[in-house]
């Protein structure tokens, strides 16, 4: 597929690029903080596996500049995630919303335990049921001991 | 009830089956895009050919057109090109291209050495800020946008023949209309 060559050219931009220029860093803490705070939380849609925090991939770079920029700019986390997911879609969030798209995903593992806990209890109960002992007729029993007398 | 009970494994194996065949089949490196439906944002870019001069989005309202996010560094434009030449040529749709990241000898080089210029105008977005506005996360990606400004269409990753025939052709057609 060609779209895997454009998937492998950008992959290998996430890894190959090591020597970068050096990242330019906020004069105040709190903004760096909250760069950092962000850079985690946010997915680098270039190396889908990483955190923008973690990529090295040219675009990751220059989101977490942007990020910094409207950080100074005294922007909310709110504002910043939204500037985002407004172009990159919900993709971007490690932690999407719940929507009726997401609610697979987000219910999904408590129905499986579910069923998994259900099927656990119907099994268990299945054993536990008591053997009903049967008591032998009159007849039977007269039976039974006449042929234990033969077997003698 | 029994016999219901023991097709329910088979009932949740065929399930994870269909989900894993469609997964396949699904290619996970592209993101779909937020921005089909919405109006394309709005740029004011220096030209590639005259850096002086500014070219602005708003110049093409009241058109179909596309917008084709390149560089000379991305080898899979390279192999769009022929195509975007070809749709160039059919003069249905102006093409704008926006070289994304790049240095501007090696673009014009680029297109000189392509076989050729299939866009009406190219802009550079040197920084890409306007690649982070238009949401753009690997090259090359072409957005068909429409009279009203609004994206239609995203395409990520290279034109093929088919795409062409079996997508871009139809909503141009349909857009054109509008």
């Amino acid at each position: 597929m060609k779209y895997c060559v454009v998937f492998y050219v950008l992959l290998l931009s996430c890894t190959s690029l090591s020597a970068q220029d050096a990242v330019p860093l906020a004069a105040d803490p709190k903004v760096e903080a909250q760069v950092s705070r962000l850079a985690e939380e946010l997915r680098c849609v270039v190396c889908q596996n990483q955190t923008l925090a973690d990529s090295d991939a040219p675009l990751a770079g220059d989101l977490r500049n942007q990020i910094r920029e409207m950080a100074a700019q005294n922007m909310s986390d709110q504002e910043i995630v939204q500037y985002l997911v407004a172009r990159y879609g919900d993709f971007v969030l490690y932690r999407p919303p719940f929507k009726a798209t997401t609610a697979l995903l987000w219910l999904g593992p408590f129905v499986l335990l579910f069923i998994a806990a259900l099927s656990v209890v119907l099994i268990v109960r299945r054993r536990e049921r008591p053997v009903t002992a049967e008591s032998l007729s009159p007849a039977d029993s007269q039976r039974l001991s006449e042929l234990l007398k033969q077997e003698k | 009830m029994k016999r219901l009970l023991i097709i329910i494994p088979l009932v949740i194996f065929l399930l994870v089956v269909i989900f894993l065949a469609v997964g396949l089949h699904r290619d996970p490196s592209e993101v779909p895009s937020p921005l089909v439906g919405k109006p394309a944002p709005a740029f004011n870019l220096p030209r590639l050919d005259d850096p002086e001069t500014l070219f602005s989005s708003s110049q093409m309202q009241g058109q179909v057109w596309l917008f084709n996010v390149w560089a000379s560094w991305c080898a899979p434009c390279r192999e769009e090109h022929p195509l975007l030449l070809k749709l160039a040529a059919s003069q249905l749709v102006p093409i704008v291209g926006m070289n994304y990241k790049d240095q501007r000898e090696k673009a014009l080089i680029w297109l000189e050495q392509g076989g050729g210029d299939p866009y009406v105008v190219t802009v550079s977005d040197a920084d890409g800020r306007v690649g982070i506005d238009y949401g753009v996360y690997g090259l090359p990606e072409t957005y068909v946008i429409d009279k009203k400004g609004d994206i239609r269409y995203k395409q990520i990753g290279p034109f093929t023949e088919q795409i062409i025939a079996e997508k871009i052709l139809p909503l141009l057609m349909e857009l054109k209309a509008e």
